[in-house]
């Protein structure tokens, strides 16, 4: 008698919520997702093969541009590969560790900042998007201060660091980073026990621990759903071993699970540099650089790193042949990415409201989902 | 008087001042809100056009007169024409009912059924956002509007049954009535706590005010009905939202907070002392009407800034499962008390004592949210983890 059928309707890529140009076709039943297919590739821009046409500083720059809300991480992560292939990881100085650790670390309240901002605006809550920017910006005023970009920092390179830090600059860090928590708490009364706020997130897209693991999960998400796997403590780089943090995880595998994870490892970023500025001042100013050739030749071979981004595990593959200054083959592996993946599964039954904090909660940036 | 002076040209002169003063204010509620959140938000607003970004309102109506009208080529024409204009007849004329200070100097006209004229001409509003959300011809326009027929279908009902409350008390239609009863006895607020909850509520939803501002959810259907309307159709979506707001806030200050009144039990601003003083009198009755219906606008926008949104299953059930058994509740409790309680007569006044019970319960309920709310603490709200710290 009545014609029932499904709609379909184009969520995106020009979609305010889509955080950049993600599109997800939905075949919906009134409000109700029937089926969520999510379609990349409006940001591709073939990273990948630019990085065998680019001798390996090169490369860094571009690195920055893949996840561009945390560029720091990204650098780490290819510099660390290259330095695993060219077997100089012993030999980084602690001073260049330390500024690594508190540049990432810094770069993942950033990042999770910005996360926050976008879900909480997606969600409906308005001010918190005000607040996390309103410290976002003080971060962004840091890196400016380090190496002159605010964004796309090109922070690091092979072997070590650029420039030095200035005992002003590791004072403003931690002038900055013994204000956080406060700020942190600031958001957690405008949500954590907002009654809207938990109706739109608890029991929303669960995760179980066995598909999270199954999917590839990784970073936050998979935290969220129970699994303790931290790449800083699983597999440990740079001086992260020397630093005393917990992995916060969750239980439920919801998004609100996710949400307090993220709010959690906020604070642990803040403990981790809290220990490291007093390190970093220990250490002998100007010692940033291991002692390596100008030319950045590995030896033949092929190499997998990885590192702990604000998102996930951010993995590099690098494959040289010995002879070219220029990698043979350069893979990465975007937390981003294998993430998403889970969307269609996550929103099936779920409503359109449901979607948009679906994606908030995966955390995706599509420069480093397309590449 | 002359009687077309008296029923045709006088009105019609109130109205037109009614209707110039409400656009002010409507157009000031636009700059006021920016300003506020951005007080809230820790950031500036619109400050760069006149003193404190005042010229705002002006600049706003000319870039809205000035911008290209698109109309999308796949619209139904005539109804995407009337979609704005629906929903801005009935805010318009709502005004001429409603009465902002003493009657008959203060208000347009008077009738002995404002009320229910009031309901009548406020719920034909979303007939436009549901023809412009169909008439676009865009997915998300359509569900903006469906959402919001769904919502204000909903939401009407315990609207309406909140109000049943108040007219038990009162025992009239009468707005002007309604008013001079509260100066007489007590702001309805008090015997009426969870009608005006109930009310205040509704009137969120009624209005697409945060966290019930489904049909035009930004992150989920990018502007909702009024996705494809530009220049002054869009405006004129934007004015009925706000006069219906206004509105909205005018009947909450009429029915439960004394309208232009400022008394209890006959003691204080009632009707009759300010019409004593005369012209100045009335204007000063009209001031308080609109710092009460102001203060009721400001808590709209601060809810604006604090609260997520509802999603869309959730808004029907607390309409549904809560809020009609609610008023429904209200109503038979206040029919029980007073009936069961009626007049008593003492030291030679009559004193309605099923009233005084529910206004005493129901100020005790506000002090003891008030205590509660305002009592300070030691310390932020502690955040309690659902997820636990794994040990290093």
């Amino acid at each position: 008698m009545f014609d029932v059928h499904e709609m379909e309707v184009n969520f995106g890529p020009q979609h305010p919520s889509t955080h950049g140009v993600l599109r997800v076709i939905l075949k919906i039943d009134g409000e109700r997702i029937i089926e969520a297919k999510p379609i990349i590739g409006y940001l591709h821009r073939g990273t990948e093969k630019l990085f065998e046409h680019m001798s390996y500083p090169q490369c860094i720059p571009h690195t920055d541009r893949m996840d561009y809300v945390a560029s720091a991480t990204n650098n780490l992560g290819f510099v660390e590969t290259v330095e695993k292939l060219m077997g100089i990881t012993g030999q980084i100085p602690k001073r260049a560790q330390l500024m690594r650790v508190v540049l990432s670390e810094l770069q993942r309240m950033s990042s999770h900042l910005l996360w926050l901002a976008t879900h909480a605006i997606d969600i409906g809550a308005m001010t918190p998007f005000f607040y996390c920017f309103r410290e976002r910006e003080q971060i962004l005023d840091l890196f400016e201060e380090y190496c002159g970009a605010r964004l796309t920092l090109n922070c690091m390179r092979i072997g070590g660091m650029p420039d030095d830090v200035t005992p002003q600059w590791i004072d403003d860090v931690e002038r900055f980073n013994e204000k956080f928590d406060a700020a942190i708490d600031e958001y957690e009364s405008l949500l954590t026990n907002n009654r809207i706020w938990k109706r739109r997130t608890v029991g929303i897209g669960v995760i179980s621990p066995e598909e999270a693991i199954d999917w590839g999960i990784t970073g936050p998400p998979l935290r969220g759903s129970g699994v303790e796997w931290d790449l800083r403590k699983a597999m440990p780089y740079e001086c992260y071993p020397e630093l005393e943090f917990d992995v916060p995880i969750g239980k439920n595998g919801d998004t609100y699970d996710r949400y307090l994870v993220r709010m959690e490892e906020m604070r642990q970023s803040r403990r981790i540099i809290h220990q490291a500025l007093p390190m970093l001042r220990a250490t002998t100013p100007g010692d940033i650089k291991a002692k390596i050739s100008r030319v950045i030749r590995p030896p033949e071979g092929e190499v997998y790193h990885s590192i702990e981004s604000p998102k996930g595990e951010l993995g590099y593959y690098i494959v040289s042949d010995g002879k070219s200054q220029m990698a043979y083959r350069c893979h990465v592996r975007p937390p981003s990415f294998v993430n998403l993946q889970a969307l269609p599964a996550m929103a099936k039954g779920h409503l359109v409201s449901d979607l948009v904090a679906l994606i908030g909660t995966i955390d995706i940036v599509l420069g480093e989902v397309d590449r | 008087m002359n009687p077309w002076m008296l029923y045709l040209v006088w009105p019609l002169i109130k109205f037109l001042i009614a209707f110039v003063i409400v656009q002010v204010i409507v157009a000031a509620m636009n700059w006021i809100e920016r300003r506020v959140l951005g007080l809230i938000q820790a950031r500036l607003g619109p400050n760069r056009v006149g003193p404190w970004g005042l010229l705002q309102i002006v600049a706003d109506p000319i870039k809205f007169l000035l911008k290209e009208d698109i109309v999308p080529s796949s619209a139904e024409k005539i109804a995407y024409f009337l979609g704005p204009m629906l929903p801005l007849v009935p805010a318009f004329i709502v005004f001429c009912l409603i009465p902002f200070g003493p009657p008959p100097t203060f208000a347009v006209t008077h009738t002995n059924v404002g009320l229910l004229l009031i309901l009548a001409l406020t719920s034909t509003g979303v007939y436009g956002i549901i023809l412009g959300g169909w008439a676009s011809n865009n997915k998300y326009s359509l569900m903006g509007g469906l959402r919001s027929a769904a919502q204000m279908v909903s939401y009407e009902v315990p609207f309406g049954l909140s109000i049943v409350g108040v007219l038990m008390l009162c025992g009239s239609l009468d707005l002007v009535h309604i008013i001079n009863y509260q100066a007489h006895h007590v702001w309805n607020v008090f015997p009426q706590l969870i009608a005006a909850f109930i009310f205040f509520v509704s009137m969120n939803a009624e209005n697409n005010r945060t966290p019930f501002d489904l049909p035009e959810a930004e992150s989920e259907l990018v502007a909702g009905y009024h996705t494809e309307y530009s220049a002054m159709k869009f405006a004129f979506f934007m004015l009925a939202e706000y006069s219906a707001m206004l509105v909205n806030c005018c009947l909450m200050v009429s029915l439960f907070l004394g309208g232009w009144t400022l008394a209890i039990g006959g003691y204080g601003l009632t009707t009759a002392t300010l019409k004593s003083m005369g012209f100045m009198g009335g204007l000063l009755g009209t001031v308080i009407f609109v710092v009460k219906v102001m203060t009721f606008m400001m808590i709209y926008i601060w809810f604006r800034a604090t609260f997520p949104r509802f999603r869309f299953d959730q808004l029907m059930d607390l309409g549904w499962k809560w809020m009609i058994p609610l008023a429904l509740i209200n109503i038979f409790v206040t029919g029980i008390v007073v009936l069961a309680a009626p007049e008593m007569i003492i030291n030679g006044s009559v004193v309605p004592v099923g009233e005084t019970i529910l206004a005493v319960a129901g100020a005790a309920t506000v002090a003891l949210t008030l205590f509660l709310i305002m009592k300070p603490r030691a310390h932020a709200p502690k955040v309690i983890h659902a997820s636990r710290v794994s040990e290093a």
